[in-house]
């Protein structure tokens, strides 16, 4: 067995440099983990000191150790061993916020109680000092019973002293100060004791008494007789009776124990110094200029992930119709070929294609927690969405959704509880995101707009089919919060943090790690759904005769390359334009590779329909009748589950248009020209698509959640599969009554 | 007497009680609201709520029903 190493634990308040400490003790020597059931993320590091190795567990931020809920309950059971899989740790590191000393040793107060050495890591010294705050670090130590080691975390100052600190506490036995409890409450702890499992340990016990429904409380009353409960009850009856009545007695003990141990070493200007935070949310929260700031950064982030991202989505997509169309001419035609640059190359890229989204929209975000500035916008925003159900930190994750859900639902990481988090999660794919512009654009583009319609219905169309998403999120959201997620209106009392120069360096860090876990877990789900559907709708790939398809199509469009080149070289011949036995020839030679065309679209129409995909769509065809739609349009949203964009192209190959990018404008134009001349299949004239059934598509696409990366990314922010399952579900389902009304609506009104 | 969430701008009020012992009351305490600590009104957010307020050393967001449960008198 390899000697066991020291490990560390960090804990500390949010927006006290927890992260720059952690990166400046472990470097990049860091991996990410969860534990299981809850959805908070732990970090660990190591660092080498003197020759010896010390492991170093990042837990979340957080204000105190009274868990309400699982994810909260994750840095209790870590600092106290129960976590399986890891070990107790040998020391307790908590970073304190110089300028805001009290309310951060708090927490540290609860920390003394767990039995194991303790290290205060006094940080942001220099903003106490520039308040007038002065901190007698020597003298503070002696009060507290711990060393107090300073640290500048953002500049990765006093961290070789820390880590000295660090080597020496860990050979010390664990500290026994902390602040006493009234003798009235230690004898209820006592008795609660005897009614528990030998060994619980104490600190557990002060919680499962002080936390009035806490996680301890619902944990151990679970798990214990019956009359544990009535046994709290009446020990909190009699604690109340005695003048100390939980939770506040908790709040009274530590805070005057922090008062006296500060006392002497922590001296305040007799005037409060105006500072910059104060000049600046003079302005930032302000009733009006505050919200034509905050307008103006949302539209800066808006903007940012809608359109500069895509000058760098588009190599991405170029380079993989290159790369694609390389790799084709390697091989020859068949399965592998066609899984290889319509399965994997496509799956990739489809991953590939997002980062520029998620390295722009993380940056902002870190940016904007960096700064100070985040905290503002929930501010401004909460009344808004709390009519929803939410919170103010809802806002940011749900408009950047509108460009595209999966970056967007990975920025619902800001929302501490987690059912907030959770509805925002779930309702944050109904956000009309930019995927669905293409359909938007075809169908509006063929069937409301020209001269039939006003010249104001595609706008009008398009800005409807975005407030369905706006619209019906809240909704869903204020349902769910009343329904799966109900539970106590979580507490929203927000630290509004000094404002401070974002460090670039934490900024780059976090927009690359946000890129690399979407890539390592969303990435290879997404591929392998990417794999299924191309498998879905390439089997069976030979005709009635036996015949591949592939096969067939590659003969064909290799007799269509030689007319072309024909039909190039004779063009290059006729200068004389009047020379009538050339153009008679090239007439001829075009008219053949029209009809080589047409085949090869005829040959792509019925291998689509023979697919597996096909038979199914063909077979669900009832199903989707009352929405107005024929197998056709079924099994072309059926393909666009996995990624919606998919249903241009294969509109375009069940329509004989051919494949072609959804992307292209004079393509879609082409395609919405072939979609306005269809007519059902059954011999007759009859318009496949009007009004209604055109609306009724677009309502189908802006509610369905065809995206399977959105569905991945779910199962990764929520640790598990029921909630993804549970999205992809009631958003169809709503899709398709959506779908049916807006068609049976229409119809009836006469717009068939 | 009054409670923290009828208070004006800039006005400051000295905590005299707060009631509860749920989650919220909990975090409140935590928070450092505790009796003869002064809070100070900073604003109020566009749609009247939530407040922003001073409390010893920082700021705070809370909605005016939180702000509710503490009682307060008006120092100025």
């Amino acid at each position: 067995m390899p000697p066991r190493h020291p490990t560390v634990a960090l804990v500390g308040n949010p927006n006290t440099g927890k992260t720059s400490l952690f990166n400046a003790l472990s470097g990049l020597n860091q991996r990410v983990g969860n534990y299981p059931g809850v959805t908070v993320e732990t970090k660990k590091g190591k660092f080498h000191w003197r020759g010896e190795t010390f492991h170093v567990i990042d837990l979340p931020g957080t204000y105190s150790l009274a868990a309400r809920s699982p994810d909260e309950m994750v840095a209790v059971d870590v600092m106290l061993g129960r976590e399986e899989g890891e070990p107790k740790p040998d020391l307790v590191l908590t970073i304190v916020d110089a300028s805001n000393l009290e309310r951060n040793l708090y927490l540290t107060t609860q920390v003394l109680e767990l039995g194991v050495p303790v290290i205060v890591a006094l940080n942001m010294i220099d903003i106490a000092d520039h308040q007038g705050v002065t901190i007698d670090v020597a003298q503070l130590s002696r009060n507290l019973g711990v060393p107090v080691v300073e640290v500048q975390a953002n500049k990765g100052r006093g961290i070789d002293a820390l880590k000295t600190a660090i080597a020496q506490a860990i050979q010390q036995p664990a500290p026994a100060h902390g602040p006493a409890f009234p003798d009235e409450f230690e004898s209820e702890v006592n008795r609660i004791s005897q009614h528990l499992n030998h060994g619980t340990p104490r600190f557990l016990v002060r919680r499962l008494l002080i936390d009035v429904g806490g996680y301890t409380e619902r944990l151990l009353t679970q798990q214990q007789h019956d009359h544990l409960a009535e046994e709290i009850q009446a020990a909190r009856q009699r604690l109340a009776l005695a003048g100390c009545s939980v939770p506040a007695v908790e709040a009274r003990t530590r805070y005057q124990w922090i008062r006296q141990a500060t006392t002497g070493c922590l001296q305040r200007p007799a005037q409060r110094r105006v500072n910059w935070t104060d000049r600046l949310d003079a302005v930032l929260t302000h009733r009006v200029g505050g919200l034509v700031i905050f307008l103006a950064v949302m539209f800066l982030v808006f903007q940012s992930i809608f359109v500069w991202a895509d000058y760098l989505m588009k190599p991405i997509r170029d380079g993989q119709k290159l790369f694609g169309g390389w790799l084709a001419t390697l091989l020859d035609p068949g399965p592998l070929r066609s899984l290889l640059t319509d399965g994997v190359v496509n799956g990739v890229g489809s991953v590939l294609v997002f980062l520029p989204q998620i390295l722009i929209l993380f940056a902002f975000i870190a940016v904007l927690e960096d700064c100070g500035y985040m905290a503002r916008a929930a501010h401004l925003m909460d009344k808004l969405m709390a009519r929803a159900g939410l919170n103010g930190k809802s806002f940011i994750p749900l408009l950047s959704s509108v460009a595209c859900a999966v970056p967007g639902i990975m920025a619902a990481r800001v929302i501490e509880n987690r059912r907030d988090r959770f509805a925002t999660i779930l309702v944050a794919p109904l956000m009309s995101c930019s995927a669905r512009l293409p359909v938007y654009a075809l169908l509006i583009g063929a069937f409301l707009s020209g001269d039939d319609h006003a010249w104001w219905t595609p706008g009008v169309t398009l800005f409807a089919m975005y407030c369905i998403g706006l619209v019906v999120a809240p909704l869903v959201a204020f349902l769910l919060k009343r329904t799966l997620l109900r539970g106590e209106t979580p507490v929203f009392v927000m630290e509004m943090p000094l404002y401070k120069t974002p460090s670039l360096r934490l900024i780059a860090r976090r927009a690359f790690e946000a890129s690399w876990m979407f890539i390592r877990r969303a990435g290879t789900l997404i591929l392998a759904s990417m794999i299924v559907i191309w498998a879905l709708l390439y089997f069976p790939a030979t005709n009635a005769n036996g015949q591949g398809y592939d096969v067939l199509l590659n003969e064909k469009e290799e007799a269509r390359a030689k007319l072309d080149n024909e039909i190039k070289a004779l063009k290059a011949q006729a200068n004389e334009p009047s020379d009538n036995d050339l153009n008679g020839q090239l007439k001829a030679l075009t008219e053949r590779s029209q009809n080589l065309d047409d085949e090869i679209h005829q040959l792509q129409h019925d291998w689509k329909r023979g697919s597996y995909l096909g038979r199914v769509g063909r077979w669900l065809e009832p199903a989707v009748r009352p929405l107005g739609w024929d197998w056709r349009i079924g099994m072309a949203a059926l393909a666009s589950f996995p990624a919606r964009e998919v249903m241009v192209g294969t509109l375009g190959i069940i329509f004989q248009q051919g494949e072609g990018d959804s992307g292209d404008d004079a393509y879609r134009k082409e395609l919405g020209q072939r979609l306005q001349e269809a007519t059902w299949e059954d011999g007759g004239s009859r318009k496949l698509f009007t009004v209604p059934v055109a609306l009724s598509v677009m309502v189908f696409f802006a509610l369905c959640c065809q995206c399977a990366s959105t569905l991945a990314v779910i199962k990764r922010e929520t640790n598990s599969w029921r909630w993804p399952a549970f999205t992809f579900f009631y958003m169809t389902a709503l899709a398709y009554v959506g779908a049916w009304l807006v068609y049976q609506v229409g119809t009836a009104w006469g717009g068939g | 007497m009054s409670t923290l969430d009828k208070l004006r701008v800039g006005q400051r009020g000295r905590v005299q009680s707060m009631h509860g012992s749920d989650a919220l009351a909990q975090r409140l305490y935590e928070m450092g609201f505790l009796e003869g600590e002064e809070i100070e009104v900073l604003g109020f957010a566009p749609l009247g709520d939530p407040m922003e307020i001073r409390l010893r050393d920082y700021r705070l967001s809370l909605r005016r029903n939180e702000a509710a449960r503490i009682t307060v008198a008006v120092v100025c």
